[in-house]
């Protein structure tokens, strides 16, 4: 088991060393760690600081892809909690009121949960298609974030808002601890508990599992749920790291960036099998990226096409078929062998 | 007959799975004209063979020569190609084309290069016509049951201009008379020169239709027989092994139950499926469903397990009323379903051999506890030795195993529950001798510990070997509930089965 997990982890870490490759030979210094002021300060904590948001939600598509789903509407959940958020902030007296800023986050993430619960209800009770019960969400969400914002820009200036996404505590920042404790709280959920199970069973063989007894309703209404309240944690992170809420703007065409760090992490879209360490990587290796983009220098212009082709690569990298092609035809040993490993692995039966 | 070059010859080949050797040094050659049979037990690497053969696995050993040439195909289609077609045991076909699709999907006839839809039917129509069948081709496959699809499947075989053909478990979904038809059709394809690898489990349709026959025992090559060499107790004794006293361990008629009353189905029915039914299950009591294909069999059992809703009607378990809307609720009163449909309807296929096995214990817990890990592996161990699971590492996928130790590791999946009542749909279609009759025991043995069970099958002696009483369905009616006692042969069944009244 343990030994099959590392072997589907491999190329996405070796895509991950790559790119951090890349950065050290054009970035002076990119892989020193300081601390200044009692904060860590460095290229690669900025990775995992900017990073917090897209592995949030990424986790939260994990578990709804495993069911065999989508969640396209996190986007718009990012904007509408970020939104909600500030508006109530803005709306204090003292903005800088630890109690009114907690009412506000508390208010906000419990829209997002119900927002993820309406998402699950779609899915499972009226059993519209995943892709296109989220896809009401994503829409109507944008709309509802810029009806909150009345289609401005509110700004806030809130001291504990702004410790959520910029601040630091016990010298990190906060984002990766929140990020560390929702991905300890999912592997707990899913693979000491039960949870975990139940998904893949469901994603793997719907039918089968109802006849085995699963609740498979509850199952799908929990990850959409949980995809939710992800979303809106992120919500928070990115509009608290500015400390303003865009509902235009706020995690625009993040779902897709997600659902691309589930795939690169070694989920399969069609359900099943899958693996939070390979989608937090999958994540990592997106946010590496867009640092990259930046550091080697890419022209602006071009920053999307860079950013595809290089996505093309790591895909075309991690199919069996592609790897087997192209390393069994250059006869390489070094990079044949691994290949032809993976290769017997994946042979059903 | 003398001996012809033969058309197809396999030497020495060898297949490796993680954790299986599938094949080792097996020869293997097949001669134009001839029904060959390819026997063994489940996981004796049968179905491996075939798929090395068809290119679907590559091979580590070994080589492959057809019509005297050294072949190694890319997949089934180049295959295919070579004159090479198989039908699968578990009908692939896309179920949502029409019947003329699938037989002519990827070679569809073309008229300036768009295709002539037209032409397709009226081959398709002409091609169903050869083997006896009379169905609207424009209709989507999955209007037609599954006998009907497996002929569709072995229509599109042959038409390809096959040279080998094989099939692979074609009769296990298949009624007598469509098994007639079936062996028609193919002592035709054989008059015309076609090799056919025969795979099946009834030995006596291998003895009316086959020439010779290879066997295979856990992946290594028995030998080579005319099939007028060996006797039907020899040829089980050289696929398991071992001298068979299995089977004529459950001889004589089972103990009479004594338990009261477990479950009372009163004028249970669902429209379009099955008429309402009124049905007595008591504890310990096994219950034969005996009935044609198509005869209301699966839909009673499923009715009793929530699988579908009632439509009419009322039950009681252990005299208390109870409504099994969902499979959950079934289970919770201790009612059990071994689904007939393993692949649709049992398998996890990307889950270990033990995820499947501790599904539905794990799913009546609830996610909020779960079994621990050394309970879990205890009850693997338990049920893979007891049940002879092969291979016996419980982490590889179960997509992995064969076919009979798939069902195996399901009907473990609901004997860990405990169940008060078992329903087994069809447990022994698609499975060797040696675990038939291990099942069989296995039944005997749970009734006799006070284990309610019914159970389904299309062979009648099965059914009366196991059975305290025997329910009869005819035309998705409950014709008769016949006593299991020394006037009830075969034949008298059948008459009931046919007449659809007491005999």
């Amino acid at each position: 088991m343990s030994a099959l997990l590392r072997h589907r982890l491999v190329w996405p870490a070796a895509v991950l060393a790559g790119l951090l490759l890349v950065n050290v030979i054009f970035t002076d210094g990119f892989l020193s760690v300081q601390i200044r002021d009692g904060h860590l300060y460095g290229s690669l904590i900025d990775i995992l600081r900017f990073g917090a948001p897209l592995i949030l939600v990424a986790l939260g598509m994990t578990l709804v892809i495993a069911t065999g789903g989508i969640d396209l509407s996190v986007g718009s959940v990012v904007a509408i909690s970020g939104a909600l958020a500030c508006l109530q902030i803005s709306g204090l007296g003292d903005q800088g009121s630890v109690g009114g800023v907690l009412a506000a986050v508390a208010v906000a993430l419990a829209l997002s949960l119900a927002l993820g619960v309406w998402n699950g209800l779609l899915v499972s009770a009226i059993g519209i298609q995943p892709i296109i019960a989220t896809l009401i969400l994503m829409v109507a969400g944008r709309g509802l974030a810029q009806l909150i914002t009345d289609g401005q820009i509110i700004t806030v200036n809130s001291a504990p808002y702004k410790l959520i996404g910029g601040g630091y505590w016990l010298t990190l920042p906060f984002g990766i601890i929140i990020v560390a404790a929702v991905l300890t709280l999912t592997a707990f959920l899913t693979r000491r508990l039960a949870l975990g199970l139940l998904i893949e069973a469901v994603g793997g063989n719907a039918e089968a599992s109802r006849l085995a007894g699963i609740r498979s309703r509850g199952v799908l209404i929990m990850v959409y749920t949980f995809a939710g309240l992800c979303a809106g944690i992120a919500g928070l992170m990115i509009s608290s790291n500015v400390s303003s809420a865009d509902g235009n703007n706020a995690g625009l065409w993040i779902e897709l960036d997600a659902i691309l760090a589930v795939v690169i992490g070694g989920t399969s879209l069609s359900g099943g099998r899958f693996s939070l360490a390979g989608t937090v990587l999958g994540a990592l290796i997106i946010q590496t990226l867009t640092t990259t983009i930046y550091s080697i220098g890419v022209p602006p212009e071009t920053t999307l096409l860079f950013k595809a082709l290089v996505v093309t690569i790591v895909c075309l990298l991690q199919s069996q078929a592609f790897r087997a092609k192209v390393f069994r035809r250059r006869a390489a040993p070094p990079a044949g062998r691994p290949a032809a490993e993976e290769k017997k692995v994946g042979v059903p039966a | 007959m003398a001996a012809p070059a033969p058309i197809l010859r396999m030497t020495g080949i060898g297949k490796q799975f993680p954790g299986v050797r599938a094949l080792d040094g097996v020869d293997f050659r097949l001669m134009p004209g001839e029904v060959h049979a390819l026997m063994g037990e489940n996981g004796a690497g049968k179905s491996t063979l075939i798929k090395v053969l068809t290119g679907v696995y590559g091979i580590d050993a070994g080589e492959i020569e057809l019509a005297g040439e050294k072949v190694a195909f890319s997949g089934p289609l180049a295959a295919q190609r070579a004159g090479i077609s198989t039908v699968y045991q578990e009908v692939n076909l896309c179920a949502n084309l029409s019947v003329a699709e699938n037989i002519f999907i990827g070679r569809e006839p073309r008229r300036l290069g768009r295709i002539h839809w037209k032409e397709m039917r009226r081959r398709a129509a002409a091609l169903l016509a050869g083997l006896d069948l009379d169905i609207d081709v424009s209709a989507p496959l999955s209007a037609y049951s599954l006998a009907v699809q497996q002929m569709v499947a072995i229509a599109r075989a042959v038409d390809v201009e096959a040279r080998v053909l094989i099939l692979d478990e074609p009769t296990s979904s298949l009624d007598a008379d469509e098994v007639a038809q079936l062996f028609r059709v193919m002592r035709r394809l054989k008059e015309q020169g076609i090799a056919i690898l025969f795979v099946s489990h009834f030995l006596d349709q291998i003895y009316e239709i086959a020439d010779r026959m290879t066997i295979l025992r856990n992946g290594a090559l028995v030998g080579e027989y005319h099939i007028s060499e060996l006797s039907q107790v020899e040829l089980v004794a050289k696929m398991i092994g071992r001298e068979i006293v299995e089977l004529e361990r459950l001889e004589g008629k089972p103990p009479a139950p004594s338990g009261g009353p477990l479950i009372e189905a009163e004028g249970l029915g669902r429209p379009g499926a099955i008429e309402p039914f009124s049905l007595t299950i008591r504890e310990g009591e096994v219950t034969g469903l005996a009935g044609l294909l198509g005869s209301g069999r699966t839909e009673l059992a499923r009715l009793l397990f929530g699988a579908d809703h009632a439509g009419s009607g009322s039950l009681r378990i252990k005299g208390a009323p109870a409504s099994l809307r969902t499979p959950r609720a079934a289970i919770a009163h201790g009612v059990a379903f071994c689904s007939e449909n393993r692949r649709a309807e049992g398998l996890i296929p990307d889950l270990s051999v033990r995820e499947n096995l501790v599904l539905a214990m794990q799913a009546r817990r609830g996610w909020t506890r779960p079994i621990p890990r050394r309970t879990q592996d205890e009850l693997v161990a338990k049920y893979v030795e007891a049940l002879g699971i092969r291979p016996a590492d419980p982490e590889i996928p179960i997509r992995n195993l064969s076919g009979g130790n798939q069902q195996k590791v399901l009907l473990a999946r609901w004997l860990i529950l405990e169940p008060r009542l078992l329903i087994l749909d069809e447990p022994t279609r698609g499975i060797d001798v040696g675990a038939k009759a291990e099942i069989q025991r296995l039944v005997a043995e749970l009734s006799d510990g006070g284990m309610a069970v019914l159970y389904v099958s299309a062979e009648l002696e099965e059914v009366l070997r196991l059975s305290h009483k025997v329910e009869v369905l005819r035309d998705r009616r409950l014709v008769a509930e016949l006593p299991n006692d020394e006037a009830l042969t075969t034949d008298a069944l059948m008459e009931a089965i046919a007449k659809g009244g007491r005999s």
